[in-house]
C-alpha cells in the first residue's frame, strides 16, 4: 500500500480555515439547478455582463484591434472600426514591447501607469506618481499582494468592516493573519463609527494582537453606503494616531446612486488634511475595470496606488509582483481606456457617453426598485443602496425558521437562501458569508438583473418570502414552552477571532407566536447592540424614504 | 562526499539569496541610483548582518506602520533573479542609449533573460488572434465585412466559443475553474495528446502557470517543516513561491555531465536526508522540458520518477509548459500523466498535477496570462479546497482561457487556416531549433565554456570556467563571479542574460542562462559580440 501523498488532514490549515461565501454552497447548488434546466438568476456576484449588460463598444473595438494588429495594415479596416479606435489601438500597441503577447513590466506598462496617474490627478487635484501605481490582474490580486506584505503571522491583525466583502476574510485567513472586525451600524445606514474602531482595536491589543492595517470599502460592499468626507477624515486621523495602513477599496467609485454624497477618494481627503497626515498616513487604494459602468469582470484588470510607502517597501512589492511576471496585457489596455475614455469631439464620444450614461442611470433606477421591493416584504428591511452594486436586506427570521434551519443542519440565513433559490431560482449570498451580528440575518443580492426583469424578480422574491414567513409562523404556534425559553436565553455574540463584549438588547418578553405579527414598529426595529458608550456621531442624511429603517415609512401589501 | 557537496550547495543557494536581497536588485528606476561599484560595496558591507541591523535607509520612515523592517519576512526572503539586478541595469542602459547613442559599443539591448518571444519580434499565430479579436468584439460577427478580414474557421471557432460562454459574455467572471466548455476542449486536447481520458473537472484555468504553482504551494506548505523537492538548477518561480509560503526547498541535483540527467538515487538520498531533519517532504517538482537546463526526459526516466513518487507518497508537480518546445529528433515529449497511466496507475495510485501555459510553445503568448493545471489523484475534499482557493480570486482572465483552449485544439487538416497555421508553427519551431543549435555551437567554441544541447524549452545554460583572477575581481566587487561575468557581458554587448546563481548550481561551477529567442537575423551579431567579449574577458583575467 502506497503512502498517501496528500489527504485533507495534511493540508495547510490556513487554506482549510479560509471561507469564501460568494462562490460557496449557494452558488454550487445554483449551478446544479441550472444544469438540471432550471432558470437561475445569478445575483450572487457583481458580474454585470453575465446578467446581460452589454460591453461598452469603444474599448472592445480598441482591444480587438490590439488582439489582431494585422488588421491595422488592412486597407478595409476602416469599414469595421472607427478612426479613433484605430488610433487608440496604435497608441496602446506602441506602449507595449511586442503587443498583447509579450510580458510587460511586472508593474504594468509604464505608459498605462502614466495614464492612470493622470486620471488620479484629474480626479483628486493632487499629483500622482506612476512609479507608485502597480497594475494587477483585477483588484483582488492587488489586495492579496499588499496583505501578503503586511501580514507576518497570526499576531498581526487587520481591521475589516463587518459586514465585509469576503475577499478580505479569505485572504487574511489564507495568509495566516488575524481579522479584527469593526461593525458598521445598520441602524445608521451602515455608518462607520470611529468609537467602534477604538473598541475593536483595544480589544485586539489586549489579546496581544498588533493591529497593522485597516480596510475600508467605499462605496460599501455588501452594504452599499457611501462614506462622507467628514467620516473619511476621522478614519484617516485614526489611522495616523494608531499607525495603521489604510487599504481603501474604491472599486465602486463610479457606482453612485444618490447626489448627497458623491464619491471622494481617501487620497484626496488625506492630501486635503495636509501635514502631518498627508505624509504620515500610509494608504493603498484599489481600483478595477470590473465594476463601474464598465463591468469588465472577465478581463481581470485593476491597479493599486501607494501613498507614503517607503521606497524599500515598494521595491519588495515590486519583487513579489515580478514573480508573477506581469498582469495580463489586454486588461492593462482596458484600464488605460477606462482612465482615459473618449473625449467630446472624438468620433466615438457620443456613443460612448450614451452607453455609459444608459448603464449608470439604469443602475440607479434598479437600486431603487430593489430596495423598495425588499422593504415591501414581510420581515425584511433594507437600507437604500447609495452606491456599489448590492442590496443587503435584513431578513428577520422568526424562531420557527431558525429551528427548521437547525434541524436541517444549516445556518439560518443559508437555509433561507437555499429555500429562496429552490423556489424562485434567485441565487443570493447569505449574510453569514459577509459577517453580521449574531442573531441577525441578511442576504446580499446584486442590483444587476436586467431592469425589465426586475419587477418580476422582486415579485417572485416577495411571494416566496411572505409565504415562507407565514409558514414558519404557523409552525411556530405549535412550539412548546421549553423551546421559547431556549430562544430567550440566547445572547448575541460577535464573530471570532476578536470577541467584543457585545450583547443584544433583550426584547420585551412576549409570546413567540407573536414574533412576526407584532405591530410594524416593533417588528422592524433593528436590534441595537450595546457595544460601548456611543459617542455622539454625525447624523447621516438618508438617501430617501426607503433608506430609512424607521418602520412607519414601510408599507405592506400582505400581512 | 556527494552529501557534503550538496550541503555546501544549499548553503550557497542560501548565501546568494541573502546577498541578493541586500543588494539593490529590485529598485524602481526612479527611487535608486544605478548599482555603481561604490553603492554595491556599501550595501554589501552589511550583507552579513541580520535584516534588522541594516536599516539606515528607513530611519526617516520609522514612524510609519509599514517599513522594510516590519513587512512579512517571507517576502524579504524570496527572490526572483530573472527580473533582478541585471535587468534593472539593462533598463537603465536602454534609457541612456536613447540619449547617448555613441557612448556604447552596441546600438540596442537584447533581452535574453526571459522567455518572452513576442517582445523579441516573434509574431503571434494569426488564427489564434483572429478568434480572440472576434470574441472580444463579438458584434463583428454580425458584420458582412468581417468575412473579408477574418478566416472562415476563425469565425466558426469564435461562434463555437461564444456559445460555450453563458450569455456569450466574455466580460463576465466565469466559473472559478474556468469556462466549462473551454475545459471540455482542453480535456479533449489532453486526451488526443496522451491517449488516455482527461476529465474537464480536473482542469483549473489560471492566469498563466505561475498562479497555479502558487496555489499548489499554498495548499501543501504549512511551515518550514514541509518540504518540496526541486531540481537544481531550477526555475526560480519554485524557490520564490516556496519561500513566500514559508516551506523548505529540498534540492536535488541534475547531473550536468549526463546532459542534466535526473538520477533517482540522488532523489532518494535527498529525500532521506530531508526526512532525517524532520522535514515532511510533500511533493516533487519536475520541469520537463527543463528550465533553465533544456533537457527532455527519457520515458524510462519518467517511469522511475512516477514510481518513486508513488512509493514515497509524494505529489508529482509536473511543469510541462515547454511541451511543444522539443528540438531534437531523438527526444519526444511525454506527459507524466500518460507515463503514469501507461504504468497502469490510476486516480488512486498517484497524485499528479500538470502545468501548462500559453506563454511558451510555438505560440509564446506571454502577455495573455493563460494557463491551466490538470489535477488528478486527489480526494474530493482536497479538490474542494483547491476550488475554494481558486474562487477567492474569482476566475482567470477570459481571453487567456480562450487562448488556452485554442492551443490545445489548433486548426485541423481541412480547416481554412490549417495551412497557414502549420506554416507559422513550423516556421517558429524550426527557427528555434536552428537558433538553439547556432548558439550552442558558438558557446562551445569559447575558451572554458561548455554547453549541453538544448533538447527542448527555450534556454541554453552554458558552464563557464572562470579564471581565478576573475573570481577575485568579482569578490572585490562583492558580487558572485557569474553575476560579475554577466554584468561585464551586458556592459560590453548589450546582451542580457541571467547568472546561474539565480537558478542554483553545484558550488564552484558558474553558469548563465540565455534564451534562444532573439530573431534569426540577430543571431550572427549576438554570436560575434559574445565571442569577442568572451575573448577579451579571458585576455583580461586569464590566470
Amino acid at each position: 500500500m502506497a503512502i498517501k501523498a496528500l489527504d485533507y488532514d495534511t493540508l495547510n490549515e490556513n487554506v482549510k480555515k479560509c471561507q469564501y461565501a460568494v462562490r460557496g454552497e449557494l452558488y454550487l447548488r445554483a449551478s446544479e439547478l441550472q444544469k438540471e434546466g432550471k432558470k437561475i438568476i445569478f445575483t450572487n456576484v457583481g458580474n454585470p455582463h453575465a446578467l446581460g449588460q452589454k460591453p461598452l463598444t469603444f474599448p472592445r473595438q480598441v482591444v480587438a484591434l490590439c488582439q489582431a494588429p494585422f488588421l491595422l495594415d488592412d486597407p478595409n479596416v476602416g469599414m469595421l472600426f472607427p478612426a479613433d479606435a484605430i488610433a487608440r489601438a496604435k497608441h496602446y500597441l506602441s506602449l507595449t514591447s511586442g503587443g498583447l503577447g509579450a510580458y510587460s513590466d511586472s508593474r504594468g506598462l509604464p505608459g498605462v501607469r502614466k495614464e492612470v496617474a493622470e486620471f488620479i490627478q484629474r480626479r483628486d487635484g493632487y499629483p500622482s506618481d506612476p512609479e507608485l501605481i502597480f497594475l494587477t490582474d483585477g483588484a483582488s490580486k492587488g489586495v492579496m499582494q499588499i496583505l501578503n506584505c503586511v501580514i507576518r503571522g497570526d499576531g498581526d491583525g487587520i481591521l475589516v468592516p463587518v459586514p465585509q466583502y469576503p475577499l478580505y476574510s479569505a485572504t487574511i485567513s489564507l495568509l495566516g493573519g488575524t481579522l479584527v472586525p469593526y461593525y458598521l451600524d445598520e441602524s445608521e445606514n451602515w455608518g462607520l463609527d470611529v468609537n467602534n474602531l477604538r473598541q475593536s482595536v483595544a480589544q485586539a491589543r489586549s489579546q496581544g494582537i498588533t493591529v497593522r492595517a485597516m480596510v475600508i470599502i467605499n462605496p460599501g460592499n455588501p452594504t452599499g453606503q457611501c462614506l462622507s468626507e467628514a467620516n473619511l477624515r476621522e478614519i484617516l486621523k485614526y489611522c495616523y494616531n494608531e499607525k495603521l495602513v489604510l487599504l481603501g477599496d474604491e472599486v465602486y467609485q463610479q457606482n453612485i446612486y444618490q447626489d448627497e454624497r458623491p464619491f471622494i477618494s481617501s487620497k484626496k481627503v488625506l492630501m486635503d488634511m495636509g501635514s502631518p497626515f498627508s505624509n504620515g498616513v500610509q494608504l493603498v487604494s484599489f481600483h478595477t475595470v470590473s465594476k463601474g459602468y464598465w463591468g469588465e469582470c472577465g478581463q481581470r484588470g485593476g491597479y493599486f496606488e501607494m501613498t507614503n510607502l517607503p521606497p524599500r517597501v515598494v521595491e519588495e512589492i515590486y519583487k513579489v509582483a515580478s514573480i508573477a511576471l506581469s498582469p495580463n496585457v489586454s486588461a492593462q489596455i482596458f484600464m488605460g481606456l477606462m482612465v482615459s475614455p473618449p473625449k467630446p469631439g472624438d468620433i466615438s464620444y457620443d456613443q460612448f457617453a450614451r452607453e455609459s450614461k444608459g448603464i449608470l442611470e439604469s443602475l440607479r433606477r434598479r437600486a431603487r426598485i430593489m430596495t423598495d421591493g425588499f422593504n415591501s416584504c414581510k420581515n425584511v428591511v433594507c437600507n437604500f443602496t447609495e452606491g456599489a452594486m448590492y442590496s443587503f436586506p435584513q431578513i428577520r427570521l422568526p424562531p420557527g425558521a431558525i429551528q427548521a434551519a437547525k434541524q436541517a443542519g444549516k445556518v439560518p440565513d443559508v437555509f433561507y437562501c437555499l429555500k429562496l433559490l429552490e423556489a424562485t431560482g434567485i441565487s443570493t449570498v447569505p449574510g453569514s458569508g459577509f459577517g453580521q451580528k449574531e442573531g441577525v440575518f441578511h442576504l446580499r443580492t446584486t442590483i444587476l438583473p436586467a431592469e425589465e426583469e426586475m419587477p418580476e424578480i422582486m415579485d417572485s422574491f416577495k411571494k416566496f418570502n411572505d409565504e415562507f414567513m407565514s409558514q414558519v409562523i404557523r409552525r411556530v404556534k405549535k412550539k412548546t414552552e421549553k423551546e421559547k425559553n431556549w430562544r430567550r436565553s440566547q445572547l448575541i455574540k460577535i464573530l471570532s477571532p476578536v470577541k467584543c463584549p457585545v450583547t443584544m438588547v433583550e426584547k420585551p418578553e412576549k409570546e413567540e407566536e407573536e414574533e412576526c405579527t407584532t405591530p410594524k414598529a416593533e417588528q422592524f426595529r433593528i436590534p441595537q447592540p450595546l457595544e460601548c458608550p456611543r459617542a455622539p456621531k454625525p447624523k447621516r442624511r438618508r438617501g430617501g424614504d426607503h433608506s430609512s429603517l424607521v418602520a412607519p415609512t414601510i408599507s405592506f401589501q400582505t400581512l | 562526499m556527494r552529501r557534503f557537496l550538496i550541503n555546501q550547495a544549499k548553503g550557497l543557494v542560501d548565501h546568494s539569496r541573502r546577498q541578493h536581497h541586500k543588494s539593490p536588485s529590485f529598485l524602481s528606476p526612479q527611487s535608486r541610483p544605478l548599482a555603481s561599484p561604490a553603492s554595491a560595496s556599501l550595501v554589501s558591507l552589511s550583507r552579513f548582518f541580520s535584516s534588522t541591523s541594516d536599516m539606515s535607509a528607513s530611519d526617516s520612515t520609522s514612524s510609519l506602520p509599514v517599513t522594510v523592517d516590519s513587512i512579512n519576512p517571507k517576502v524579504l526572503k524570496c527572490e526572483y533573479a530573472v527580473r533582478g539586478e541585471i535587468v534593472n541595469i539593462a533598463q537603465k542602459l536602454q534609457e541612456d542609449l536613447k540619449a547617448n547613442k555613441d557612448a556604447y559599443p552596441f546600438d540596442e539591448i537584447i533581452y535574453c533573460n526571459i522567455g518572452n518571444p513576442q517582445s523579441l519580434g516573434q509574431l503571434p499565430i494569426r488564427f489564434f488572434r483572429e478568434v480572440l479579436a472576434l470574441c472580444d468584439h463579438s458584434s463583428l460577427l454580425d458584420e458582412s465585412e468581417t468575412h473579408g478580414l477574418f478566416s472562415i474557421d476563425s469565425i466558426d471557432r469564435a461562434w463555437k466559443i461564444l456559445d460555450q460562454i453563458p450569455g456569450r459574455a466574455t466580460g463576465a467572471y466565469s466559473h472559478s475553474q474556468g469556462i466549462k466548455g473551454l475545459r471540455d476542449v482542453i480535456a479533449a486536447g489532453i486526451e488526443a495528446r496522451d491517449g488516455f481520458p482527461a476529465d474537464p473537472n480536473d482542469i483549473f484555468l489560471t492566469d498563466g502557470a505561475s498562479p497555479a504553482v502558487h496555489m499548489m504551494m499554498q495548499l501543501l506548505l504549512s511551515s518550514e517543516k514541509d518540504g518540496i523537492l526541486c531540481p537544481i538548477p531550477q526555475y526560480p518561480l519554485y524557490s520564490a513561491s516556496i519561500a513566500l509560503h514559508g516551506g523548505s526547498l529540498v534540492p536535488y541535483y541534475l547531473d550536468e555531465a549526463t546532459g542534466w540527467g535526473l538520477e533517482i538515487s540522488d532523489l532518494k538520498k535527498q529525500l532521506e536526508e530531508a526526512r532525517s531533519k524532520g522535514i515532511a517532504v510533500r511533493a516533487l517538482v519536475v520541469i520537463n522540458p527543463g528550465n533553465p537546463t533544456g533537457q527532455v526526459l527519457a520515458e524510462e526516466n519518467q517511469r522511475d520518477i512516477v514510481n518513486f513518487c508513488k512509493q514515497e507518497g509524494l505529489v508529482l508537480l509536473a511543469d510541462e509548459v515547454y511541451q511543444e518546445n522539443v528540438y531534437v529528433p531523438d527526444k519526444k515529449f511525454h506527459s507524466f500523466k500518460k507515463v503514469a497511466r501507461s504504468l497502469g496507475y490510476g486516480e488512486k495510485d498517484i497524485s499528479l498535477v500538470s502545468f501548462q501555459s500559453v506563454s511558451k510553445g510555438y505560440y509564446g503568448e506571454c502577455g495573455k496570462r493563460g494557463g491551466y493545471m490538470e489535477v488528478t489523484g486527489f480526494t474530493s475534499d482536497v479538490r474542494e479546497q483547491i476550488y475554494k482557493m481558486a474562487s477567492v480570486n474569482l476566475c482567470s482572465n477570459i481571453s487567456g482561457q480562450i487562448l488556452a483552449s485554442l492551443v490545445m485544439s489548433p486548426p485541423k487538416p481541412g480547416d481554412d487556416s490549417y495551412d497557414s497555421y502549420m506554416a507559422e508553427r513550423d516556421g517558429i519551431l524550426s527557427s528555434m531549433a536552428k537558433r538553439a543549435k547556432t548558439l550552442e555551437d558558438a558557446l562551445n567554441s569559447l575558451e572554458g565554456v561548455t554547453c549541453n544541447r538544448a533538447e527542448g524549452a527555450m534556454y541554453l545554460f552554458p558552464r563557464i570556467s572562470l579564471p581565478q583572477k576573475a573570481i577575485e575581481a568579482a569578490e572585490a566587487e562583492k558580487t558572485a563571479p557569474d553575476a560579475f561575468y554577466c554584468k561585464r557581458l551586458l556592459n560590453a554587448t548589450g546582451v542580457v542574460v541571467v547568472p546561474g546563481s539565480g537558478f542554483g548550481q553545484v558550488p564552484g561551477t558558474w553558469h548563465f542562462r540565455c534564451t534562444i529567442l532573439p530573431q534569426e537575423d540577430k543571431i550572427p551579431a549576438i554570436v560575434n559580440r559574445l565571442t569577442e567579449f568572451h575573448k577579451s574577458f579571458m585576455d583580461e583575467f586569464r590566470d
